[in-house]
């Protein structure tokens, strides 16, 4: 009998937290962020109403129906019923589903723009690298054997190759704002995971794969770039920054990181 | 349908026939169950380490030191001992606690008396698989004491993290050698134990037990155990191939061009490790349902029992039983969306994670209309059930987040998706465990459980796992990780602390309110007030026998049955309840 108000006073508790919001997203700085919340939002909003009414009901049955010396009502169901929330769940469940295909469409079906800017990523246990292809526009060779960790370079860059001479390569992610982003993500040992909470998106990196992501980033600011997949002890500080300048400072830092050189 | 004589078998007069190789599936089960007990209490103690070091993360204690004179050198945890005992806390809690104790404990004791039988269809299997279990867990234990200690890659152990061996990492040795060899063993056994089910429930049902006359919990242990045959099978096989790759220099898993810890991986080409993850998850999505469909059918049955109703929509209940073990094995994949597979399948998967998300709702459905004008008598086992359905509800209702690709994108390998299965897999399934234990320790033990302890364990156990395991749906929408040892490397993670700091004190009050458990399972043992045969007036057939039940369950009398499982209150019948062998016809007609 103490159960049904316990019961309601932890649902009234729990809903309290998502409706004050006082652990919550940080804010998005794409579209695809905003898109992401409102159907964040959409579905909050129906789980809301149903675990309300799911944990109310309980509640109810419990302290309305306690033993008092009388007869139970005898009834084996109802198919009507049956039938009824059968489907009331199905459509509720699979609409969610249907309205957030478009979300994922945008990330995984659509392929990035033409005039994307391209830029590689090496994980490795327990570090993050960017490489970028230099005013060539293309990537230079890599060899494994050429690593050399200690100077910064995970990727192996082979000096013989021209089109390499003018890669960059820098330990965080420096992006222009509003421009289509392209990563071509590699892990060099074990699964990482790209994460970036503020564009509501994140990626798994397998070695032996090559997978591309890919986005614009519209607000100007540094966000922390977590490793999300289990990697080894040193996971828990496997975190880089990106950073997301004005297309003048972006070019700037481009020529004063080839300057570096 | 009427058991034949093959599965009795006399019984033992030796202790050792009788208490440890016994073919009697009582017995067995409450080997299970024991074997359980002690696993929880090992993988409880170690998420309270883990909940103390991801809070405290520069403390020392002497005693750590001296239990991990390497890995917790000076007394401090290091993140490689936080890993390990976060990837034993999985493994031991997911196999050792979850998958044994539902199905092996109850399932092995009540199954063959539910339907009328005198044992399992295969004593001597039934026994093999018991202590090949026990084998099983020896072997995991153990990697605790190997050179580089216990595995770091999690329950989940994704190679190749996993598969390369110890440049992967501390653990990465003998300790995931063994790990493998354990699950395999482990693999073996549930093997053994779901043919030894499925055998029993379709050859050893008694005259007059037809399948829709069978007990819910019956359906869920025979649907469990089909899980368990087809979901183990493969996991076994994944452990071989895993086994290979790290020792026989295969490349299942592996693929070429790796360089780990500055070594370049030569030897290794062409394996994948997306493989491994649709093995695991092909058995790992079924194994949640192996854990948590025993629990709806004990809170089914208990449910009927207290509030002295028929279980509203039988039927419907059986076929979401059904459906909820078919479409388990169409759901791995959302597992995976941000594995790198191919996105097109995440959406084949997502709209069969709904669709599985519908027998799941019926099911709460029908508890409440069980309910629904009853009487109901709040006795501490009733208590767990009504518990198991309030946070089989909010446990089930994140997964609507989960199950959607788009929202994922943010979720996945986030706190939100911890707190989602500790609600639903781990604590729902456990209030089912808990909820079973008041209901037939009086059956197993022939001594009723003290009540007044019960419902304080109910309460305070309650709302310890609400304060614990809210809050990380929480944390995990501002975005916080899994895994991490501690959260002071991340800038955002900070204000979170206050957060983790509130569900470690939780998990302490939870962890110690399990003691008033312990004391009454022991104390009721020995003192406790005699069991009468039918304490709860209720209508199954492990209830028509003394408690505890005698050597061949129904001293030599073959049972025969005549009514559905869950005939309560029906009017013009003398009392509330016609147990399923009361041959008095009902007044209503059957």
């Amino acid at each position: 009998m103490l159960l049904a108000p316990i019961i309601w006073v932890l649902t009234i508790g729990i809903v309290y937290f998502f409706v004050a919001k006082t652990w919550w997203f940080p804010p998005p700085i794409n579209q695809h962020g905003l898109d992401y919340d409102a159907q964040f939002m959409r579905t909050l909003i129906v789980v809301g109403i149903v675990f309300t009414l799911a944990q109310f009901a309980l509640g109810y049955v419990i302290a309305k129906y306690r033993k008092n010396g009388g007869k139970a009502s005898f009834s084996h169901g109802n198919n009507k019923l049956e039938t009824l929330w059968t489907s009331a769940t199905a459509i509720l469940f699979l609409g969610l589903v249907v309205m957030g295909t478009k979300i994922w469409a945008g990330v995984h079906f659509d392929e990035a723009p033409p005039d994307a800017i391209p830029i590689e990523v090496m994980a490795k246990q327990f570090s993050w690298s960017f490489r970028y292809p230099g005013p060539d526009g293309k990537f230079g060779h890599t060899d494994l054997h050429l690593v050399n960790d200690a100077n910064g370079d995970p990727f192996g860059l082979d000096p013989k190759d021209p089109a390499g001479k003018d890669d960059l390569l820098s330990g965080s992610l420096k992006v222009p704002v509003g421009k289509p982003i392209k990563l071509i993500m590699h892990a060099r040992d074990v699964i990482h995971n790209f994460f970036v909470p503020e564009l509501r998106m994140k990626q798994d990196i397998v070695p032996g794969m090559e997978i591309p992501i890919h986005f614009v980033a519209d607000k100007i600011g540094i966000y922390e770039v977590p490793c999300s997949e289990l990697c080894g002890l040193g996971h828990f500080q496997m975190r880089t920054t990106m950073q997301v300048m004005s297309e003048a400072d972006f070019e700037q830092w481009k020529l004063q990181t080839a300057a570096n050189k | 349908m009427s058991a034949p004589s093959h599965a009795a078998h006399q019984a033992p007069k030796s202790f050792i026939w009788k208490y440890v190789f016994s073919l009697d599936h009582k017995v067995i089960g409450i080997q299970y169950y024991l074997l359980g007990l002690f696993s929880v209490l090992v993988g409880m103690s170690l998420s309270l380490l883990m909940r103390f070091h991801m809070v405290n993360p520069t403390a020392s204690l002497a005693w750590i030191g001296k239990l991990w004179p390497t890995a917790a050198a000076g007394g401090v945890m290091t993140p490689e001992l936080y890993l390990s005992l976060m990837t034993m806390h999985g493994t031991i809690m997911v196999f050792f606690v979850l998958t044994t104790v539902p199905q092996g404990g109850f399932g092995n004791y009540f199954l063959p008396i539910q339907i009328g039988a005198e044992d399992m269809a295969f004593p001597v299997l039934n026994m093999m698989s018991f202590w090949t279990t026990f084998l099983a867990l020896v072997v995991m234990i153990s990697a605790f004491f190997v050179q580089g200690g216990a595995p770091l890659a999690g329950w989940t152990g994704y190679p190749p993290l996993s598969g390369a061996g110890p440049l992967t990492g501390p653990g990465e040795g003998a300790g995931q050698t063994l790990w493998i060899i354990s699950i395999a063993i482990f693999c073996g056994a549930s093997l053994m134990g779901a043919i030894n089910f499925i055998a029993t429930t379709v050859d050893l049902r008694c005259k007059g037990m037809t399948l829709m006359r069978m007990p819910l919990t019956c359906w869920t242990w025979l649907v469990t155990a089909i899980l368990g045959l087809l979901g183990f099978a493969v996991l076994l096989a994944a452990g071989v191939l895993l086994i290979l790759d790290r020792h026989a220099g295969t490349s299942f898993f592996l693929p070429g061009g790796m360089m780990i810890n500055d070594h370049i991986i030569a030897n290794h080409k062409g394996g994948s490790p997306l493989l491994w993850q649709h093995l695991f998850w092909f058995f790992g999505h079924p194994e949640v349902y192996i854990a948590i469909l025993p629990g709806m059918g004990v809170t089914s049955q208990l449910l009927a029992t207290f509030a002295r109703k028929p279980v509203f929509g039988y039927k419907a209940m059986v076929y979401a039983i059904l459906s909820i073990g078919f479409l388990g094995f169409l759901v791995w994949g959302h597992h995976m969306f941000m594995s790198g597979m191919n996105p097109y399948s995440a959406m084949a998967f997502a709209t069969l994670t709904m669709c599985i998300g519908v027998p799941s709702a019926i099911k709460t459905f029908n508890w409440i209309g069980t309910l629904w004008g009853g009487q109901i008598h709040f006795t501490t086992a009733m208590l767990f059930a009504l518990g198991f359905v309030s946070l089989f509800v909010t446990g089930g209702v994140s997964g609507i987040f989960l199950g959607q690709p788009a929202l994922d994108l943010y979720f996945h390998d986030t706190y939100f998706v911890v707190g989602h299965f500790h609600m639903i897999m781990g604590v729902a399934a456990i209030f089912g465990m808990f909820a079973g234990t008041f209901f037939w320790f009086p059956k197993m033990f022939g001594k009723m459980l003290n009540e007044t302890l019960g419902k304080i364990h109910f309460y305070c156990t309650f709302i310890g796992v609400y304060c614990i395991f809210t809050p990380m749906h929480l944390v995990g929408i501002a975005g916080n990780p899994r895994r991490y040892a501690d959260f002071t490397n991340v800038e955002y993670l900070a204000k979170l602390i206050p957060v983790h700091q509130f569900m470690t004190y939780a998990a302490y009050f939870t962890a110690s309110v399990q003691v008033i458990f312990l004391i009454n399972l022991v104390w009721s043992w020995i003192k406790g007030p005699k069991a009468p045969a039918n304490p709860w007036n209720c209508t199954t057939l492990e209830w028509s026998v003394p408690s505890p039940p005698p050597h061949d369950n129904f001293g030599g009398v073959h049972p025969v049955v005549y009514h559905g499982a869950y005939e309560y209150s029906v009017p013009g019948a003398a009392e509330d309840f016609i147990m399923q062998n009361d041959p008095t016809p009902l007044p209503s007609g059957d």
